[in-house]
């Protein structure tokens, strides 16, 4: 079992972000939505305009302000697409 | 003949400039290829990934979505015709222009109208000299275009696509609006450095491939559901097609420009050798004819001075 979650962060310009991360919590329509590894299928839309923030393992975060965004996951792991993607000043949490 | 080399002089020194500006538009050229090779790449990822989440997608959610349906009756047609913004870029906009024409008389052997919708000065230019009404024309971003252009063409395509629903035969519909049925997209495909072509695509209605994948196929959740999902999906689809299209169509104006520009240089070299030559031999008949009239003349002194 992959205690590692694949992220992708692609914008339609760029890939942005692609890595090993902990844990990606994103806003969706519904509601904020909490990804480990081995979460099942899920194909979300955004919110507008929401962050999406992917924690690393060594307790790092990335944030990122997305916009036109939605999110993919499968079994290769995470996927961020967005119209536009941009690493968001970091917030004290 | 000193007045021949002179205006001899005078055009290898006008051919010389010429060539200065050709050699310097090809380095540009050839430097802004591999930039808009590098956005093709970089857009490559998201591109893809939309396709496999709608591929995805169009096999769980009922496709009676607006933007994938063909309606029964098509009257009128809208083209998106890419051209560049500027010249100097050999048979691009002409082969670009003439795709669009011919698809143009294809739809109106098939009885429907075609709405223009241009981008690029060029293109822009071409239509108004022939005094054509064009839909809607965007100008200002051929080389280096940006998702937000994409976008902004994108939602002009799509407003009008939509408003298309309600048209009948007489009358504009409940909205008022005259829209579209059908959406054509005339961009030029950037096959590699020396071939590009200039080809006609279906934009809308969409044609959904339902793939046969191997195995299982994941059974995904969605959030919202899948129609909904669906709707939010499918104009930016239509955005990341037309940008797709906006990238290749800017690497091949480049790699186009390039090319004439190297075929303008390597010509005002050839000029410039012939011009040379011809000068050179202009100045030597003068020489030559001097001398001999000098020559002449002394013989004829000499000639005259024996004489008496």
């Amino acid at each position: 079992m992959a205690n590692q979650l694949p992220v992708k962060v692609v914008a339609v310009e760029e890939r942005i972000w692609s890595g090993e991360a902990e844990m990606l919590v994103a806003r969706t329509t519904e509601g904020e939505i909490g990804v480990l590894p081995g979460h099942s299928p899920l194909l979300g839309l955004l919110k507008e305009p929401s962050q999406v923030r992917v924690k690393l393992a060594g307790g790092e975060q990335l944030t990122y302000d997305v916009s036109g965004g939605f999110l993919s996951i499968d079994a290769d792991g995470v996927t961020v697409l967005a119209e536009s993607a941009t690493p968001a000043t970091p917030e004290s949490h | 003949m000193a007045g021949q080399v002179q205006a001899l002089r005078r055009r290898i020194r006008t051919v010389r400039s010429t060539k200065k500006i050709a050699k310097a538009q090809e380095l540009v050229a050839t430097s802004r290829i591999a930039k808009a090779q590098e956005r093709v790449a970089a857009s490559k990822p998201y591109a893809e990934a939309i396709t496999e989440v709608l591929t995805a997608l169009a096999s769980n959610a009922s496709i009676d979505n607006p933007l994938l349906v063909p309606r029964e009756r098509v009257r009128r047609a809208g083209v998106l015709l890419i051209t560049s913004d500027r010249g100097l870029a050999g048979a691009y906009n002409a082969n670009a222009i003439r795709t669009a024409e011919q698809l143009i008389q294809r739809l109106k052997a098939d009885g429907k109208e075609a709405v223009l919708y241009v981008v690029g000065r060029k293109g822009v230019g071409y239509y108004r000299f022939r005094n054509r009404p064009v839909e809607a024309s965007w100008t200002g971003f051929s080389e280096r275009p940006s998702f937000t252009d994409a976008k902004k063409i994108g939602d002009a395509l799509l407003e009008a696509f939509i408003a298309g629903a309600n048209d009948t035969d007489a009358h504009y519909g409940p909205d008022g609006i005259q829209g579209v049925d059908e959406l054509h997209i005339v961009s030029t495909q950037f096959k590699s450095l020396m071939t590009q072509s200039a080809e006609a695509h279906f934009l809308a209605p969409m044609q959904v491939e339902e793939r046969e994948v191997e195995g299982l196929r994941p059974a995904y959740e969605f959030e919202p559901d899948a129609d909904e999902l669906l709707d939010a999906l499918l104009p930016k689809y239509l955005n990341t097609r037309i940008y797709a299209a906006l990238l290749s169509s800017a690497a091949s104006e480049s790699a186009s420009r390039r090319r004439a520009m190297k075929s303008a240089s390597d010509n005002a070299d050839d000029l410039l050798k012939r011009y040379t030559r011809e000068m050179n031999s202009a100045r030597q008949a003068a020489i030559t004819q001097e001398i001999s009239e000098i020559v002449g003349g002394a013989n004829a002194l000499a000639a005259a001075g024996s004489d008496v």
